[in-house]
């Protein structure tokens, strides 16, 4: 019977995984209690370290409150936020391998992704739509926040770090916008930034600086780029450790109402 | 163990019953204390007023009993008070405890080789030093429990985006030409809001003021609302306000993005088509 062969095969398969998985390099990788170490077992006291002995444990707690991980609790809404923000910074540095931030090669950058690079174009989709998608979650996620009452004491200072999140993920969401160089672009950011204009005081500087100069010329392109790719990316990540971290020190996840 | 809520006295009472075969009905109403442990009604017999039963005291604790008694006496000694009468100690349990009393040494249990024993020095009864506020909550472990939520959330999610960008293009129009200006010129869709409104009001109005002191007003939410409750129906007025300003902005969103056509001017997007890209 070939099934003999073929169990040849795979038992001499199963002992070298056996043999890699029991070899020092791969432990060392893999910390006891994580389900890729030799002899993981499903007990209470691995689970607890597959999260404690685990870069994770920066970012989640041993344990949850059982309705936390309901889906219909959270709906995901801040979990997705931050995906798509990871996705986004995926998505843009393999932008970023193809773009010149001047006029006019930004616009034939853009473009040649359609016709000369490798899946240039579906990159270019998934951080146009994945950027959309963003602004969408997170307003809906403070929806949802609000709707639970969770900005209620202790978490009164999470509420306004989210405030902040929501502000910089229209700023990078608006910076991006320019970039493509082409009419719906400048004339989008001209519209916009045009609002700001107005402001008592100091809506004049500081839209002089933002956009360097009166109206939007190439030197606007490279701020906003840098602004895009670099400051405010910088400035959401602080964000974003001290809305994780407030999240946790708060006594995790609110409710149930 | 009052005080836990009710559903997780039954699993762990249902979990028990499994091991030890009795019924969760009877676990749990000994759980409550509404019936004494099990155990207990086979205990000693001969208790009797303020006699302590330290064989019983010995086995609910956890303790040896020698220690339980060392610090009866030592007890005694500082109150000036005489011993409490042990239950069972003075004719039958005798030979148990005479060595102790008597000041003979016990026959000392064999230590196996490179075991290290600790001696108790001290006996804390329940209610800890510390004072934790914690409350017993439900939890469940985060691997696997949430971490396979979110595997599986951020899965669906990146193969959505993709297959929809597989499908539908980002726009990209002409080359930017600062002379010719597009009509309608449109800001992004989710600044389109406050466009429609500037179309009401003057830009200081539009532009800065609802603008500005609706984000302050959004910022200062947990500060401006003191209502402890989170339940829904305690909270009718905050639910409405915020729900009234969110359906303001995403009508003003909708009517800027889809009705506006040329000059800004009022359309039908089954009419006219739609004046806005993404
Ligand atoms: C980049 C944007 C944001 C990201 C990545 C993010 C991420 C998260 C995550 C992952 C959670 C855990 C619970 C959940 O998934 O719902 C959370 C909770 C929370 N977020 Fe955000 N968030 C963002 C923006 C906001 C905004 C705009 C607000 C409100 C103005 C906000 C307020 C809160 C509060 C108060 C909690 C605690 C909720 C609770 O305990 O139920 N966040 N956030």
């Amino acid at each position: 019977m070939s099934g003999k062969d073929k169990g040849g095969v795979m038992s001499k398969l199963a002992e070298t995984g056996k043999h890699i998985r029991s070899s020092q390099a791969w432990s060392s990788i893999f910390r006891p209690g994580s389900p890729f170490r030799d002899g993981y077992s499903d007990t209470p006291r691995n689970r607890s370290y597959v999260i404690m002995n685990n870069v994770l444990y920066h970012l989640h707690p041993v344990k949850v409150k059982r309705h936390g991980v309901r889906l219909s609790y959270t709906l995901c809404l801040g979990g997705m936020s931050f995906f798509l923000f990871i996705l986004l910074t995926i998505t843009g540095i393999f932008l970023m391998f193809y773009y010149r931030p001047t006029s006019p090669q930004a616009f034939l950058d853009i473009q040649a992704l359609a016709t000369d690079i490798t899946f240039g174009q579906v990159v270019r989709n998934m951080h146009r739509w994945g950027a959309h998608a963003m602004v969408l979650t997170v307003f809906l996620h403070m929806a949802r926040v609000f709707y639970h009452g969770a900005y209620k004491p202790p978490r009164e200072f999470n509420w306004v770090v989210g405030i902040m999140l929501l502000l910089l993920t229209l700023l990078l969401s608006f910076t991006g916008y320019l970039l493509p160089w082409d009419q719906l672009a400048v004339w989008a950011v001209t519209v916009g930034s045009n609002m700001g204009r107005y402001a008592p005081v100091i809506g004049e500087q500081v839209s002089f600086a933002l956009i360097g100069g009166t109206q939007i010329t190439p030197d606007t392109l490279l701020r906003w780029y840098v602004l895009h790719v670099l400051f405010l990316p910088f400035i959401i990540v602080i964000f974003m450790a001290v809305h994780f971290w407030r999240v946790r020190k708060d006594g995790g996840i609110s409710g149930p109402l | 163990m009052a005080g836990l809520p009710e559903h997780l006295l039954r699993r762990s009472a249902e979990a028990k019953a499994k091991a030890t075969g009795r019924s969760v009905d009877e676990i749990l109403a000994e759980m409550k204390g509404e019936t004494p442990p099990a155990p207990a009604t086979a205990a000693p017999t001969g208790e009797s007023g303020s006699a302590r039963d330290l064989t019983k005291e010995a086995a609910d604790l956890g303790v040896p009993q020698d220690l339980l008694r060392r610090a009866m006496i030592a007890r005694a000694k500082a109150d000036g008070t005489p011993l409490p009468t042990e239950a069972g100690a003075a004719p039958a349990a005798a030979a148990a405890v005479a060595p102790v009393a008597a000041g003979s040494p016990a026959p000392m249990p064999a230590i196996p080789e490179g075991v290290r024993t600790q001696r108790l020095l001290t006996v804390v009864k329940a209610g800890s030093i510390q004072q934790t506020k914690r409350e017993p909550a439900d939890k469940v472990n985060t691997w696997p429990h949430l971490l396979a939520i979110e595997f599986v959330a951020l899965l669906v999610l990146s193969g959505l985006l993709f297959v929809f960008s597989i499908y539908v293009d980002a726009p990209l129009l002409e080359f930017a030409n600062f002379n010719q200006q597009p009509n309608p010129s449109k800001a992004p869709w989710y600044f389109l809001g406050l466009q429609e409104l500037l179309s009401y009001f003057d830009p200081m109005v539009a532009g800065i003021i609802i603008p500005g002191y609706g984000l302050a007003a959004l910022a200062f939410i947990p500060y401006l609302d003191r209502n402890p409750s989170v339940r829904p129906s305690d909270r009718k007025l905050a639910i409405m306000i915020f729900t009234f300003f969110v359906m303001g902005a995403a009508i003003l969103t909708t009517y800027g993005s889809f009705f506006r056509g040329p000059g800004f001017n009022f359309t039908f997007p089954w009419v006219d088509g739609i004046w806005f890209d993404f």
